[in-house]
């Protein structure tokens, strides 16, 4: 661990002397604007950065974004929705000079990440969840990724696995996002066997990990056998399904460690390529990119490896179909496409690709989940 | 005057020699300072044991919370919303009860205020703000004088049913939020309409603090000359000092304990109304973060002295301020703070047993 005095300490004047002698070799133009500090990044989560999911997710590409030449990363976990994260982000400009901040959860945007970003026009404010739109501050903007289709991915493993046809779905709450994962999840899952439905518990909240073992073992006791979910910390959901002796995918981030016979694969985050492209533009001085988006083909998310309970015949459908997605040829959600209630939600020879703006609002559940919204 | 009647009762004790009342006041600066002072030596340790420099860490917590006008600031922000709800158990403990409910009040204050300031848009901001902070007390003060209410008519702890209530609260805070009064244009962060920029509550002149705090110092400066200036004060000192002497002299204890209850549950009400009214400009799941637990700590650590309530509240915004910056600069967990928070205020309440025991501040004529 680093025993960094507040203060600039001999090895930042070291590091400084030591770049602005290669500055002159290399004549001014080349690394003016990098010198004389390290460009200074400040991460803010919402919860522990050790939480198996959402914030671990992000903990992980701040870790990388470290290893980075002049990069400096200060880091605060378990900051609340509330003023504190306004003062969090004025103190990581302030006391400790960043001009980039990731403050992940996503309900720090509005007012937060706005006022501040009015109030610092300075500094950069890259957020979390596809939230930013023109007209508000160009120093703002939200990265995102399109994590459906590895859940659509989930889907088509856990379709190949189960034996009851029946698979259960942890979520927090019913919500655009989330409905959509869920409506990816059975879509992949039913392109295997469409017999298959899905049952979804809604916990009401993001972290509420008594509910969530509950809503687990209450899946498990229906005759579910893979369960997936959508809450930000799946830990308590993974190592239930481990102990009950049914099969799990993952979400947010990697938790195989904590299931090694159940876990089948998972729908991770790959944040580093948001965070290189917005501390590269800081960097090289390029404007800031305020919409930053993308999926399995831009990187943006992967799947976890498969575990060993995962089939041949899986692997290679699933392969399959994800090479698709990464070349952008495949569509989740077309036509023609029934909800739960038989209403008709996409009308046959229509396809809402990732882009589409409708899938943002999306506010049922197909035909083959069991829930309501 | 009302005054006249409490304040010979009140102070008798303390006036027989002019110096005793210094000697008092001296004493309970001395108990809670050296408290920390301990405390922080304890962290220290502690710190040390974990390969950090104590003084780096010291350094770090004043210039995060005390060392300079950001810091400051930093520190009375984080502060504001712990005074009001701190209140919350201030209050019912002088008439001798222990609410911990001040969450739920503050979420359906919070929840009122919103609607009130939705529907307001449109009127003068002053008459808007005023209607969004007398509804949200009145709600607050209802939901706490529910407990109050089971606890005098029907024989209910009121720990335990304030705690229940908040439970109660924040299932028909989300019940609203996320249906009859969701904002459809709030898609994955459900919310109720917003109340428009122009009811906004906005900062304290020259301060990047928001009216919170300002609230918050008015209505513990109210509460202290209700408590010990007032008729009233005095009859909910004597519910809480003996319940049944009380009734023997007359007092309507039912009506006092609901009284306490209602305005403990107005302040936490009133502090759901600044999150709204000057955080987050609508009702949302950010509201629910906490602070109603955490006044209850600040409460019981001012020994539930509505004046000791605004510097316990300050130091309490200021570990969490520095907070940030021990995990910024010597890359701590959260925890850190945590534990410097039990550690001080475990070591502060084991001071209370000093009360009386140290001879430098006894009167003088048991001092012999």
């Amino acid at each position: 661990m680093s025993q960094k005095h507040p203060s600039t300490t001999r090895r930042d004047l070291i590091k400084a002397l030591a770049a602005a002698g290669v500055g002159t070799a290399l004549g001014p133009g080349l690394v003016g604007r990098a010198l004389p500090a390290d460009v200074v990044v400040g991460v803010i989560y919402v919860g522990p950065k050790d939480d198996y999911g959402y914030n671990q997710a992000q903990a992980q590409a701040a870790a990388q974004i470290k290893k980075m030449p002049g990069v400096k990363v200060v880091e605060e976990e378990k900051v609340p929705e509330t003023v504190d994260v306004q003062k969090t982000m004025a103190s990581m400009i302030e006391q400790d000079g960043a001009v980039l901040l990731f403050p992940t959860s996503f309900g720090y945007f509005d007012p937060h990440v706005i006022k501040m970003a009015e109030k610092y026009p300075k500094v950069r404010f890259a957020h979390c969840g596809g939230l930013w739109k023109e007209g508000l501050p160009k120093n703002a903007g939200s990265y995102f990724g399109y994590i459906d289709e590895c859940q659509y991915l989930n889907g088509v493993v856990a379709g190949h696995t189960t034996k009851s046809k029946k698979l259960g779905f942890v979520a927090a709450k019913p919500i655009p996002q989330v409905l959509r994962n869920i409506n990816a999840f059975t879509l992949g899952a039913k392109s295997v066997k469409p017999d298959i439905t899905t049952a979804v518990i809604f916990t009401g909240d993001w972290a509420m990990p008594v509910k969530e073992a509950e809503s687990a073992n209450s899946l498990i006791d229906q005759g579910v056998d893979v369960i997936t979910m959508h809450v930000d910390s799946p830990k308590v959901v993974v190592e239930t399904c481990e102990r009950r002796g049914i099969y799990v995918c993952g979400y947010h981030a990697n938790q195989s460690a904590l299931a090694p016979r159940a876990y089948l694969t998972g729908a991770e985050w790959n944040w580093i390529t948001p965070y290189t492209e917005h501390v590269k533009a800081v960097m090289e001085g390029r404007p800031m990119n305020n919409f930053l988006r993308g999926g399995l083909k831009e990187g943006y998310v992967k799947p976890s490896p498969y575990g060993k309970a995962v089939s041949e015949g899986a692997r290679k459908n699933a392969d399959g179909i994800k090479t698709k997605m990464a070349k952008g040829e495949f569509v989740i959600f077309k036509g023609p496409l029934k909800d739960n209630t038989g209403k008709t939600v996409i009308a046959s020879g229509t396809q809402e690709g990732q882009t589409d703006l409708v899938l943002e609002q999306m506010n049922y559940l197909v035909e083959g989940v069991v829930g309501k919204v | 005057m009302d005054g006249s009647i409490a304040l010979p009762a009140g102070r008798a004790g303390a006036a027989a020699f002019p110096g005793d009342r210094l000697r008092r006041a001296a004493e309970s600066v001395a108990i809670p300072v050296g408290a920390l002072v301990v405390a922080m030596v304890l962290f220290g340790v502690f710190m040390a044991l974990t390969g950090k420099n104590p003084l780096d860490v010291y350094a770090l917590i004043y210039r995060g919370g005390f060392g300079s006008g950001f810091a400051w600031q930093n520190t009375l922000q984080r502060a504001a919303p712990l005074i009001l709800t701190a209140l919350c158990v201030a209050l019912p403990a002088q008439a001798g009860l222990i609410v911990i409910g001040g969450e739920g009040a503050l979420v359906l204050g919070g929840l009122a205020a919103a609607v009130v300031g939705h529907a307001a848009s449109g009127a003068s901001p002053l008459a808007a703000q005023i209607g969004m902070a007398l509804t949200a007390m009145f709600v607050g003060g209802a939901w706490i004088a529910l407990a109050g209410a089971l606890r005098h008519y029907r024989g209910v702890n009121e720990t335990i049913s304030s705690l229940l209530l908040t439970y109660i609260a924040i299932a028909l805070f989300n019940h609203f939020v996320e249906g009859p009064l969701r904002d459809p244009g709030s898609l994955n962060k459900p919310s109720t309409r917003p109340i428009g920029e122009a009811l906004m509550v906005g900062h304290l002149p020259g301060m990047d603090v928001h009216w919170g705090l300002a609230y918050g110092v008015a209505f513990c400066a109210l509460c202290y000359v209700l408590v010990h200036y007032t008729v009233l004060g005095f009859a909910l000192r004597i519910v809480g000092g003996n319940v049944r002497a009380a009734r023997l002299a007359g007092l309507r204890v039912g009506w006092l304990v609901l009284v306490s209850c209602f305005l403990g549950g107005s302040a936490a009400g009133l502090a759901g109304m600044v999150e709204v009214a000057a955080v987050h400009g609508s009702a949302n799941a950010s509201l629910i973060a906490g602070y109603g637990y955490a006044g209850i700590l600040v409460s019981f650590i001012a020994r539930h002295n509505p004046i000791a309530v605004v510097p316990v509240a300050v130091l309490v915004g200021g570990i969490g301020a520095s907070g940030g910056l021990l995990q910024r600069r010597l890359d701590l967990p959260d925890a850190t703070v945590l534990v410097l928070q039990g550690i001080a205020f475990m070591v502060i309440l084991a001071a209370e047993t000093l009360y009386g025991r140290l001879r430098l501040f006894q009167p003088r004529e048991q001092r012999r």
